[in-house]
């Protein structure tokens, strides 16, 4: 037989068609190109939503004008055109539905391609599902059983008609408008996105999960995510993404907002594969993404992350440690393959007595790809007892990609413990030649090792998407292995 | 001081100066300044390190030495140990207290002849991004000048003094070209010391050639009063086979800020990086270090350790390069730092950047507090609290001291570390 070889292996991985790249037929309403403070208006208008809303996506709007595109990321991308860019694009009719079959046949066919059969997850899975697709919801399931324990999961644009009270109280708090060029550019302009909460003492009894799709050409979407964990509750979200491949760079600034009251727990699970571009490097999606939680006593927000898509990736979901006793988590897999260039870490900012933070970040880059890891871990002064232990280990695969670390670590209080510890190695050989010598092919080994290898943050995933995620990183692997 | 002001300053030093082999260079430089300024905290390398206090004061650039102050330098070199040594006071060269060969000379010297080595070195593996070294080489006239040859083993190590002493803030610049021949070992110790009541900031630039499997130690002590600020810049360049030592021992002085380049340019050359400090008081130490594989089979070992007591400030800023051609690298670095009060601050970026895939590159950083276990366990046999903590602070500066290669040297910075941590220690060393 034949010995596969390294050669095969990158041969492979060029020809290898973005799996999820196909692109569905939907008729969408959709705005002309092009952003000023009318374009906001008649989004907030066309949205149906209450002034304080209005002003306040055009307070965010100012507030963008007068901001500078930041260029610090380690990343090198040529800049959105944002008169470029529709601001609003929707299905075109938008029926309530009750059961799957009054859904459009060509939505549930993407689904199916996509491997998640709405049906079967709701049967099997015991997961209710807010599907985004262009930015508006067009099927929500699950919502009654939900609605008996008093948890609220509708899209945003619902929650701010039927619980202002909750969206005033807490929008724009975590990321305020001001926060950074994206964040205000999301503020004015998002359509829609997931609203989240969970009452006191309640333990929700099934994983949120929300597939974000971008679908029609050339639309940007703009997600506003906002979870709020009341006293002594528990939530497990999951959102993940795959998007049709497109030939030009599709802009994704979403920001996500967690508020984890006493007592409450949120873990905020992510696999992001938006559309990473072809061999060469063109087209793939754009991921500026904003994503914060405050932390109030005794609560604990995790964040666990697969990121295998996206032509640019720049995010850093973080924690504010407010309360006492307060944990935070980041759990983190990076891969990038091709042109891909990926800038992401965490912020972990103590405030609180006796606060916790664990950070796990593996990064795997191959083909020409840069994999950047930055963070920062901050112990206020007042801060006692603060505890943190961050570990970033890269793995590179060829010898025309980069990993980079860069972790700012800022302590303030003597009884801060800090740990960091990064590493950057190759896939050692005789680990390779071990495989080998039992059987093993190369491809199956590499496989192997780089599963072992993120390991530690796959177990975080809850069960449904780590078999997912597990895949996506076969998919996104396999190849140029030096 | 002010943008102004050293422009001014520049003009004067211009004038004052016969026309020399720098002087295109010097004029370059300083208009690569003028545009830049001084440093900013909007810049990235200076984020956590402000020169507003630092500048504050309004220095002179040109000064002078009194017959007092040379008595008084004298008399602290007669008790010095046996070294080669080169003396600047006020930027000054003092060659009736030098010891001045072929080999080991100094800028002032060297410049009036036409000088080939000069253009050809000069400058030239300095980091001309940063403004204080363009400030640096616009006002270079006096410091270092030293060509040793091939296959030699220096027999005493060359210890570079720069003293000072003045009425009114002082602002000194030295600069240093420092190259070491083919299978050459040399031992270096560099110190700047304040005799006088003002305020002095020191400016230093030094630029460090290792050839071919020579052995370089170049060790800095920075033990300054409580009046004096040191910005310090020192590249070295290293070829193939060299290992080059460079040890920054931070103890005094009220700001300093080191910043610290290898470029390896040889096939197996090792780079060590070794820092220590110890602060109380309102002391800041900013240490940026930055290695540059540039080629394969290369090491680099990078270890900096930390006390910080009071209202202290630590910056640790270690970035690693690795280029695609640097395959095989080793790079490790590993930065500790203890804080012993909440006044006292840290910030601490290591930060690694990788383009070759066959490397072993790691970096470590943690900060905390002596092991409370561990001083039970010394307690438990007797040990008295106070000297349990001096013990185990010991032992952790010891990491950093035992690569010193002097033993005079090794003592005299043990008996620093036991003053600053105001113990004593029977431990001869």
């Amino acid at each position: 037989m034949k010995k596969y070889t390294e050669e095969d292996l990158k041969e492979d991985l060029v020809n290898q068609e973005y799996e999820y790249g196909f692109y569905s037929d939907i008729e969408a309403d959709k705005f002309p190109n092009g952003i000023d403070e009318s374009v906001v208006i008649a989004l907030s208008k066309k949205k149906n939503e209450p002034q304080w809303m209005t002003d306040w996506r055009l307070e965010a709007f100012r507030i963008w004008k007068s901001m500078e595109e930041p260029d610090w990321a380690n990343v090198n991308y040529e800049k959105p055109d944002f008169q470029a860019i529709s601001y609003y694009s929707a299905p075109k009719s938008k029926p309530k539905l009750n059961s799957l079959d009054e859904a459009d046949p060509e939505l549930l066919k993407t689904f199916e391609k996509l491997g998640i059969s709405l049906a079967e997850q709701k049967r099997l899975a015991n997961v209710a599902i807010d599907i985004v697709m262009d930015s508006v919801s067009v099927a929500t399931t699950f919502k009654k059983t939900l609605a008996e324990k008093g948890i609220i999961f509708c899209p945003i644009s619902e929650a701010i008609q039927e619980h202002p009270e909750l969206v005033k109280k807490y929008l724009g708090t975590i990321v305020p408008q001001t926060d950074n060029f994206y964040a205000a550019l999301n503020s004015a302009v998002f359509t829609d996105g997931s609203f989240c909460y969970i009452p006191k003492g309640v333990r929700c009894p099934m994983e949120l999960s929300t597939y974000f799709r971008i679908n029609e050409g050339g639309t940007g979407q703009f997600e506003r995510t906002l979870v709020i964990a009341d006293e002594g509750s528990y939530v497990s979200y999951l959102e993940g993404c795959t998007a049709p491949a497109r030939d030009e760079n599709q802009l994704h600034a979403a920001v996500v907002e967690l508020i984890a009251l006493d007592d409450a727990e949120i873990k905020y699970s992510t696999v992001q594969n938006w559309y990473p571009g072809d061999e060469n490097g063109s087209g793939g999606v754009y991921n500026f993404v904003t994503k914060r939680g405050i932390c109030h006593t005794n609560s604990k927000i995790s964040w666990t992350q697969v990121e295998t898509g996206s032509a640019v990736t720049w995010k850093y979901p973080s924690c504010v440690l407010k309360g006492d006793n307060s944990v935070g988590e980041f759990y983190s897999i990076a891969v990038t393959n091709n042109h891909q260039q990926a800038d992401t870490g965490t912020k972990m900012l103590h405030i609180g007595n006796n606060t916790r933070s664990t950070i796990i970040s593996k990064g795997v880059s191959a083909g020409k790809s840069q994999n950047s890891y930055r963070g920062l871990v901050k112990i206020n002064k007042n801060a006692k007892n603060a505890r943190n232990f961050s570990q970033c280990d890269s793995l590179l695969m060829g010898d025309l990609c980069g990993a980079h670390t860069f972790p700012y670590i800022e302590a303030s209080n003597s009884s801060a413990q800090i740990e960091h510890e990064a590493t950057t190695s190759k896939i050692g050989e005789d680990q390779l030649f071990y495989c080998n010598q039992r059987g093993i092919d190369t491809e199956r080994a590499i496989a192997l090792i780089v599963n072992g290898f993120s390991k530690e943050v796959l177990n975080k995933l809850p069960m449904e998407f780590a078999v997912e995620a597990r895949k996506l990183l076969e998919i996104s692997l396999e190849g140029s292995v030096g | 001081m002010d943008n102004n002001d050293i422009k001014i300053a520049f003009d004067a030093f211009i004038k004052q100066h016969a026309p020399d082999v720098l002087t295109a260079k010097r004029k370059e430089a300083f208009e690569t300044f003028t545009t830049k300024g001084f440093p900013t905290k909007k810049i990235e390398n200076w984020k956590y390190t402000s020169l507003k206090a630092v500048l504050k004061p309004n220095y002179a650039t040109v000064n002078t030495v009194s017959d007092n102050t040379l008595e008084q330098v004298e008399a602290l070199l007669a008790a010095k140990s046996e070294t080669y040594k080169l003396v600047f006071v006020n930027g000054v060269f003092q060659e009736q207290l030098s010891d001045i060969t072929e080999e080991i000379n100094v800028f002032s010297n060297v410049l009036k002849a036409s000088n080939t080595e000069i253009n050809q070195y000069f400058d030239t593996i300095s980091d001309s991004s940063e403004a204080m070294v363009n400030l640096n080489t616009a006002f270079a006239s006096s410091g270092a000048f030293i060509t040793l040859a091939n296959n030699k083993i220096l027999a005493k190590p060359i210890e570079l003094l720069f003293f000072a002493k003045a009425e009114t803030p002082v602002f000194l610049q030295a600069r240093n070209l420092i190259r070491v021949g083919e299978n050459t070992h040399a031992n270096i110790i560099e110190k700047h010391i304040n005799l006088g009541e003002a305020i002095v900031l020191t400016n230093a630039v030094t630029e460090l050639f290792a050839a071919a499997s020579s052995h370089v130690q170049y060790t800095k002590l920075q033990n300054d009063s409580l009046l004096s600020n040191l910005v310090d810049n020192t590249s070295v360049s290293q070829q193939k086979d060299s290992i080059v030592t460079v040890n920054t021992f931070s103890f005094g002085g009220k700001f300093t800020r080191n910043n610290l380049t290898f470029h390896q340019y040889g096939s197996h050359c090792d780079s060590v990086l070794n820092g220590l400090s110890i602060l109380d008081g309102k002391q800041f130490v900013d240490n940026h270090t930055l290695v540059n594989h540039n080629v394969p089979d290369c090491e680099s070992h990078e270890l900096y350790n930390a006390i910080y007591d009071e209202k202290s400030t630590g910056v640790f800023n270690g970035k690693v390069i690795v280029k695609q051609a640097a395959q095989k690298t080793n790079a490790y670095q590993q930065n500790k730092n203890i804080l012993l009060s909440d006044t006292s601050n840290v910030y601490a970026k290591p930060q690694l950047e990788i383009f070759a895939d066959d490397v072993k590159c790691s970096h470590g950083c943690t900060i905390g507090q002596l092991d409370d276990k561990v001083l039970f366990y010394m307690k438990q046999r007797g040990i008295p609290k106070a000297k349990a903590k001096a013990l185990l602070f010991y032992a952790f500066a010891n990491e950093n001291v035992k690569a010193v290669k002097i033993p005079a040297l090794r003592n005299e910075i043990t008996h620093i570390i036991a003053s600053k941590l105001d113990v004593t220690f029977d431990l001869e060393v």
